[in-house]
Parts: C-alpha cells; structure tokens; sequence
C-alpha cells in the first residue's frame, strides 16, 4: 500500500505543477475579464500538435520547439480576443461562453481534417532515474521545472512590471483603469494572449510525456476547471497550488481506489467546493 | 380563452405538425429518420430554452437529464421487463427527480458559477455511470432483440417511437407557451433580468428556479428513454456527451432564446444543416469548422437569434411570431 502510494503522489506533484499551469491561463482570463475560456483545451492541443511540428519537422529540441509556441500562442490568444471576444466582452455569460466554444469547434474541426483523431507522439526521451523500485522519467521532472519556471516569470510580470500592473489594475476595477488612462482594450488583449500562451505551453510540456490526439485538450480543459475552482476563480498563482492538490489527489486516488473511480471523485469534490466555497479554497472571501 | 387562440402557439405548433406528418404521409424511412431527429433535438432545445431564455441559467448539462433518464428507462425495460409507457414516463420522472435534488444544491450559485457546476454535474454523471455495474458499467445496456416483438416488430417500434417523439415535441412547445404566458413565467423573466430585484418584488425565487429546472428535465428524460429504444444499446460516452449538450444551446441561440419557435426553429436548421454539410463532398471533413464559424457570426453580431431579429425588424410579425 504504502509502496505504492508514495510514487503516484510523487508522480501526481509532478504532473500537478503541469495542470496547474494549464489552469493558470484559464484563471488569468476570468480574473481580468470574466470570460470562460471553451478553448483552452483546444489551445493546448495547439501546444502539443506544435511541439510535435516543430520537433519531427525541424528537429528542433522539444524544450526550444516550446519558446515557440509560447510566441505562437501568445500571438494566437490576441488575434482570438480580437476577433471573437471583444465584441462580447459586455454581453452576458452566454455570449461570451459560446464564443469562445465555437473558436474551439473550429480549431478541433480543422485538427481533425488535417491529423484525423490519430495518437501522435513526441519521439524525445530524456532517461530516467530510480529510486528505489520507483522509476521517474527525467521527462516529467523537466516539465515540472518548468511550469514552475513559467510561474515565477508570470509572477515577476505581474507583479513587478508596468505593464503588469496595468493588468491587475484592469482586473480589479476596468472603468477606474481606462480612467487614469490606461489603454485597457489593448491590455484585456495581452491578457487574452497570455491566458492562451500558458495554455500552449501547458499543452508543449504535456507532450513530451503523453502520447496525445486532437481531443485531448478536452479532459486537461475539464481537470483546468476543477483547479481554477480548487484555487479561486481569478486567482492565477492559487491556480498552481489547486494543480499540484488535484495532482497529489490524482495520484493517491489512482494508489487507493479503481482507476475509473478517480473522475466521479473529481467532479464531486468540483461540485462541492462549487458549492461550499464558490470563491475557492485559497480565494478571499467576498 | 385569449391564450388558446394566441397566434404565435398556433403557427409554432402548426409548423412541427407539418414537417412532423410528413414522413407518415410519404411512408419514407430516410425521412422518418430525419424528422425524429428533428423532433428530437426540438424537444430538447424547447425545454432548455425554459432554464436558458426564460430563467437565463446557462446550463451546460441538459444533456444529463437525457442520459439519466434513458439510462433508468433502460433498466426498467431490460432488466424489470416493462413495457415502453412505463420506461418513458419512468424515464421522466426519473430525471424530474435528480433535477429537483440537484437544484437544491447547484441553483443557489449564479451566472458563470452555475454554468461551470453543470460541466461538473455532466463530467461527474459519465464517470459514475461508466462505473456503476447495475447499469452495465463502461458497456452500457443492450436491450434483448425480442423486446420488439411485443410492439409489432422492430419496424413497428421505430414508427411508435416516432409518433411519440412527435408528441413529446408538441408537449414541449405547449409547456413553453403555458408558462410563458404564466405568471410563474413572468417571475422566470423577472429573475432573468434581475434576479435581486425579482425577490425584492415578491418573487420567491429559490422555488420558482427549481421548479423551472424539474419542468426543464422531464422532457428530455422521456426523450432519452425513445432515443435509446429505438438505438437499441446505450453506453455511457453516448449518453453524456458534452458537446451534444453545447449543440443544443446553439440550436436555442440561433432560433431565439426566450422565445416559443425560435428553439424549434434553431434545431430545424441546426440538424438540417449539419445533415447536409455532412453529405456534401466539400464540407464533409470541415463540418465541425463550418458550424463553428456560422454559431461564432450569430453570438457575434446577432444575439437574438433568428426569431428575435425578424420580430424587432418586421413588426407585423410580432403578431405572428412569438
């Protein structure tokens, strides 16, 4: 029991740090603008059909193939807030809601004519090393450093940067912040770009370790939901800590329970903290 | 009597009884086909429309109430041995049921909150039910070849289920119409508008959002129960598809939301649509892209759907079209 249960924990931090920075964009975009991003999961493919691209056709490694997409999706997530977000920005929920999902029926439709739903694979391995008779891809922890990496950048952004500001500023009263001046259309755009881009990389780093098709994005989407809600709705950096908890509850449910089981209990406790806590475990109170 | 004779009900009604006796007349199988489907989706979209249009909930698990209820439908025909009447309204009750337990809980979130807990609610439904053994698990059920025999044959059962999707259709515009026109319907649009200032008139607003949420699952429940009939398996993935649920907020949204014919008429041109992009040469592998872009340009630059902007620019149609 106990043998077993300490590697899938270790293993579900690992991942953890990985769905928590998937979330982070999810959160960022709702934090600034109130809008549910439909597709982030379909951004994420992007991500890891990216990487792919980038590795099998220039042989580029795949952590540099990642500053690419990083650019790309940053690029992708501008051009989408302009052409389908903006003009719903004000609208109620709904609109926003299925804007945003009918850019991902495009991008799942136009994946699937040109990739089918085949699995691809990014064919890169870095080793591994064993403790014990436990055995971790150098792969994950690589993908581990660097969500954590992506965080702290996003922090240092956030936090110590003009530009930043301004976002926090928008987030937190977009009337006061367009008031003292701040062009806050350009900057619900960056913030847009920057919810996308952290998806891409998410989705990036996911392929390095899994095989992956043009629908994945939908389960790492729904696991995005349940950490954006674990650590308060826009709240970027409580997203990485409800990541490595859906992480660590993941790895022990898949030790304890039936692998089958450990969606019900997700989706649950989803509900749950929905319902107790709609702020979030680490959100303040409102 | 000034509600029996409402034209908008009349035309709504008389224009899902002219597609719908249009496959008996002819006696087509392919077009039986086609309209059960449309019946279906009508159905469907028509009782969302009661949570999405008149409440303003976004519910992104309608689909669950379909699911579910076709799913203990199912079971009492496959394993209790019940007749179909049984199973359907079984079915319906069922779903009216969960819907009336989970409103207690979930109704009391707002706007985005809502809309991500029935994600939840339709993720967390496949996952226990792919698990739950009584209900066959993963595989799902299937129901035994000679269940058919009972109602003239498999030929005959696919006609039965027709006649009774084309009434669940009816009885779902005639719900709409009824509540529209009521007050209860009346303290939905006020919730809708301003849920706040709703309660500070009088309305009392938990009951009347629960009560809009049962309403709004029976329907589909009943449905479910004919769809997988006529199927004659069912299987978790089937049952609770995300994205089938997200098809039919379309369909509410590009007919009219709030309105009596614009879900009938979103799930007319929705399914027709997609039938012919899927049997064009061209557009077969992009339906998906094409959809999208088409359900992009109406959220964009017309959110009334296509109801609600022929009633606000022909005004001789509001007398007509409700």
């Amino acid at each position: 029991m106990l043998n077993s249960l300490i590697p899938s924990l270790a293993d579900g931090l690992l991942l953890g740090l990985v769905y928590g920075l998937a979330a982070m964009g999810l959160s960022l975009i709702w934090g600034v603008m109130n809008v549910i991003n439909l597709a982030h999961g379909a951004i994420m493919t992007l991500g890891m059909y990216g990487v792919y691209l980038i590795f099998s056709t220039f042989g580029l490694n795949p952590y540099i193939a990642l500053l690419l997409v990083a650019v790309i999706g940053l690029a992708f997530g501008v051009i989408m807030y302009v052409v389908s977000v903006h003009r719903v920005i004000d609208a109620p929920h709904l609109s926003s809601l299925l804007a945003t999902f009918a850019v991902n029926m495009i991008i799942i439709g136009a994946g699937t004519a040109i990739y089918t739903t085949n699995v691809y694979n990014v064919d890169y391995s870095l080793d591994s090393f064993t403790i014990g008779t436990f055995t971790v891809p150098w792969t994950r922890v690589a993908a581990a450093l660097g969500a954590m990496l992506v965080s702290g950048l996003l922090y240092l952004f956030l936090y110590r940067t003009r530009v930043g500001k301004y976002i926090r500023a928008v987030a937190n009263n977009r009337a006061a912040a367009e008031l003292m001046g701040i062009p806050s259309s350009r900057v619900l755009a960056l913030s847009f770009g920057i919810g996308a881009m952290l998806a891409g990389i998410a989705g990036g780093l996911i392929a390095t370790m899994f095989p992956f098709n043009i629908l994945s994005g939908g389960a790492y989407q729904l696991k995005s939901f349940v950490i954006v809600v674990l650590g308060g709705l826009g709240n970027p950096l409580g997203a990485l800590i409800g990541g490595v908890i859906l992480g660590l509850l993941e790895g022990a449910g898949t030790a304890i329970l039936p692998t089958t089981w450990v969606p019900v209990l997700e989706f649950v406790l989803f509900v749950i903290i929905l319902l107790v806590r709609p702020s979030g475990l680490l959100g303040t109170k409102r | 009597m000034n509600r029996v004779k409402n034209r908008g009900l009349w035309l709504t009604v008389g224009l899902t009884l002219a597609v719908g006796l249009w496959p008996p007349l002819t006696g087509d199988a392919n077009n039986r086909e086609i309209v059960v489907t449309i019946l279906m989706y009508a159905a469907l979209a028509s009782s969302l429309n009661l949570m999405l249009g008149y409440t303003g909930y976004v519910n992104f698990g309608h689909i669950v109430f379909w699911g579910l209820g076709a799913y203990v439908g199912f079971y009492l025909m496959s394993a209790l041995n019940m007749p179909l009447v049984v199973a359907v309204l079984g079915g319906g009750a069922a779903s009216g049921l969960i819907a009336m337990l989970l409103g207690q809980a979930i109704l009391r979130l707002r706007g985005a909150y809502f809309a991500l807990a029935t994600i939840g609610i339709n993720e967390a439904a496949r996952a226990f039910v792919s698990n739950f053994e009584p209900f066959g698990g993963p595989t799902g059920m299937s129901l035994n070849f000679k269940v058919y025999n009972a109602y003239g044959g498999a030929m005959q059962s696919l006609w039965i289920v027709y006649w009774a999707m084309l009434l669940l259709a009816i009885a779902a515009i005639v719900l709409s119409y009824a509540i529209k026109s009521s007050k209860f319907g009346l303290g939905l649009t006020a919730i809708r508008e301003n849920e706040d200032a709703a309660e500070v008139m009088g309305v009392f607003t938990p009951t009347t959002k629960a009560w809009a949420y049962v309403l709004s699952a029976i329907i589909p429940g009943m449905a479910g129960v004919l769809f997988f009939f006529k199927n004659g398996n069912i299987e978790p993935v089937d049952a609770f598809r995300l994205h089938t649920s997200i098809e039919i907020i379309v369909m509410v949204m590009l007919g009219g939301q709030g309105t009596l014919l614009g879900p009938i008429l979103g799930a007319g041109i929705y399914e027709r649509l997609r039938g012919l992009l899927l049997v064009s040469p061209l557009f077969k592998n992009i339906q998906l892209v094409v959809a999208g872009i088409i359900l992009l340009l109406i959220v964009l630059f017309i959110p009334a759907g296509v109801v609600g902007w022929l009633r606000r620019r022909i005004l001789p149609l509001r007398e007509w079209v409700e």
